[in-house]
């Protein structure tokens, strides 16, 4: 045995492909069955590059130091009780949204991950999806760890994965995830790997994080960035495998390029929920929404799709719309939790007046003509005592599974409205994305499991308001939902610093 | 602009060497801070090279320890023990 050092090429390659042995008594195709069905043709796995080329060894090291500095963070958050410092209780319900919404993704990332960990009959890309796995199972745990502290403190938290199954508006990113993991192992890489950890992941964390560390909350800012730390790797596996997948064959290009097309418009409308909690949830802003997809979207898929051009991929289809619908989506998301706040698991508010200016600076071109009016006259109904709850239920995107309070860009105080017919029924989507993506596949989207029309078949707890939201969402009512002002919420955090609610403020005046 | 690559990293006192080198390697990169986090822009292709690093640290660095305050990266990627590099081919 000799006593070279190995370079890091080499030892990686001794734990991939020198792990891998021939198959002598089974066909390959038997071994891996679903490598083929999708139709991507893969002719030599030998030439697939390893992203990173992290051993085992190295790998718990590293893993083991990140969640050392984690969970001392943790510790030091509880111990100052952290919970008190951020910068008002509002910020809390962006934390809660994202333990809801998703956390629960970590976990489906950690399930498909290991599923197609199994799929390929490449070993460097087993091994690199398998890591990739455990990383994702490490972000659930870490995040469910560290919102277990505001679980004592605020309301909103206790029952996250119920929720996950079954609250209306947790079934946009439920339903995105149960939609990749139900495709083919390629499919599923595109869709995840490539276009939700590539291309949009940085819209999700980054704002979140930098959100948290505006506010003065050490402790997501911390779990953040420790799983974003795993990111880098699982971002340089989505982009190996799409071009790996257009180098093997150029039969692949088509299959690839649809797959982009309807991954990156499911991801950008799961993204929503981001837009407005950057916008409207966050007491100190960092970013707007608009400004954050320029940077993140706009400018870093611009030079992407350019790198990629020489295999014949070109921009997202879409992309367009996306890019008009900046500086309306993060309003007209926040119209629709604010009209529902009775039946979210969250708080909602109207801005105040600071709030309204920097969004009128932020979004010149539309906020005070199209959103600022309303928020008036929706103020002015709650300082009546008239707080507005919509009390109908809304029609939900077939695809996206997104009410329908998206606008025509061309005209955007038309509701965008798009439909197609499919083995004699009707079905509604919220743009021509979601409607293409429906069109090409209907078989899969005609079983989508939508809340609205499960409630009016009553499959959902009952027939009463209560008994849905309730009953069968655990939403603990009057308590987790309903406006912040009011809340059990806003009472302890008002006693914690000594603070008066407005109302009393002005009845002490009087 | 839209030709950039780029690297973020935790604002930690770990990452400081590796930004310092990044800047000497790089001429035309520019540091964006924002709390807690630090990213670097830069036209096409940037590198971080090992002895840079530990020119600036004063001792021996592992260019893997980035996975410890790396938060996310755009670009290719090509790395060995000596370089780190993200570019863009087109
Ligand atoms: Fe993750
Ligand atoms: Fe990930
Ligand atoms: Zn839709």
């Amino acid at each position: 045995m000799s006593n070279r050092k190995l370079n890091l090429k080499d030892k990686y390659r001794l734990l991939t492909r020198d792990l891998e042995w021939e198959y002598s008594y089974r066909d390959y195709e038997e071994i891996f069955k679903q490598e083929s069905f999708e139709g991507i043709k893969i002719t030599d796995w030998s030439k697939w590059e390893d992203p990173f080329r992290l051993t085992m060894d190295s790998y718990w090291k590293y893993q083991a130091e990140k969640e050392k500095k984690l969970y001392a963070i943790f510790d030091a958050f509880a111990q100052n009780n952290g919970q008190q410092n951020v910068t008002d209780a509002r910020y809390v319900n962006a934390i809660k949204l994202f333990l809801t919404g998703v956390s629960p993704l970590e976990y489906q990332a950690y399930n498909g991950f290991a599923h197609v960990g199994r799929q390929f009959g490449g070993v460097g890309a087993r091994v690199a999806c398998q890591m990739q796995s455990l990383d994702e199972l490490r972000h659930v745990q870490t995040q469910i760890h560290a919102m277990s502290h505001y679980n004592k403190h605020f309301d909103g938290f206790q029952e996250f994965p119920h929720m996950h199954d079954r609250v209306w508006y947790l079934s946009v990113p439920k339903s995105f995830f149960d939609d990749a993991r139900s495709a083919g192992p390629f499919e599923f890489m595109v869709a995840i790997g490539f276009s939700f950890e590539y291309v949009l992941t940085n819209l999700l964390f980054v704002p979140f994080m930098s959100g948290a560390a505006y506010n003065g909350d050490m402790a997501t800012v911390t779990f953040g960035f420790s799983a974003q730390s795993d990111e880098a790797r699982h971002m340089t596996l989505g982009l190996e495998i799409i071009k790996f997948m257009l180098e093997q064959h150029e039969d692949n290009v088509p299959i690839v390029q649809r797959w982009i097309n309807k991954w990156l418009w499911r991801g950008y409308r799961v993204l929503t929920l981001v837009a407005m909690m950057m916008d409207y949830m966050l007491p100190n802003k960092v970013m707007s929404w608009q400004e954050s997809f320029e940077v993140y979207f706009e400018e870093a898929a611009t030079s992407l799709f350019k790198d990629l051009a020489r295999y014949g991929i070109e921009m997202p289809a879409y992309a367009a719309t996306a890019i008009e619908e900046k500086e309306h989506l993060s309003h007209q998301a926040w119209s629709i939790f604010y009209n529902y706040g009775h039946a979210a698991a969250f708080h909602t508010w109207m801005p105040t007046d600071q709030e309204m200016d920097w969004l009128s600076e932020k979004y010149p071109n539309t906020f005070d003509k199209y959103y600022r009016p309303r928020y008036e006259k929706w103020r002015e109904m709650e300082e009546a005592g008239e707080r507005y709850y919509n009390p109908t239920l809304p029609m939900l995107c077939q695809t996206c599974q997104i009410p329908m309070g998206f606008t025509d860009m061309e005209n955007p105080t038309l509701t965008s409205y798009r439909q197609s017919e499919y083995d004699g029924e009707r079905y509604n989507f919220c743009s021509d994305g979601c409607k293409d993506i429906f069109d090409h596949e209907p078989e899969k989207y005609v079983q989508s499991w939508l809340p609205v029309h499960q409630i009016y078949q009553g499959n959902c707890g009952g027939a009463e308001m209560e008994d849905v939201l309730g009953e069968y969402y655990r939403i603990n009512l009057g308590v987790d939902n309903l406006d912040f002002h009011g809340s059990p919420d806003e009472e302890r955090w008002n006693a914690w610093h000594n603070l008066q609610p407005a109302e009393d403020k002005l009845k002490e005046a009087s | 602009m839209p030709e950039n690559v780029f690297i973020a990293l935790q604002n930690t006192p770990e990452a400081q060497p590796i930004i310092e080198a990044i800047v000497a390697d790089n001429d035309n990169a520019v540091v964006n801070e924002s709390p807690g986090m630090v990213k670097i822009d830069c036209p096409k292709r940037l590198v971080l090279r090992r002895e840079t690093v530990e020119e600036k640290l004063g001792q021996e660095f592992n260019l893997q320890d980035i996975h410890l305050t790396l938060i996310s990266l755009s670009g290719n990627i090509d790395e060995d023990e000596d370089e780190f590099v993200l570019h863009w081919d087109f």
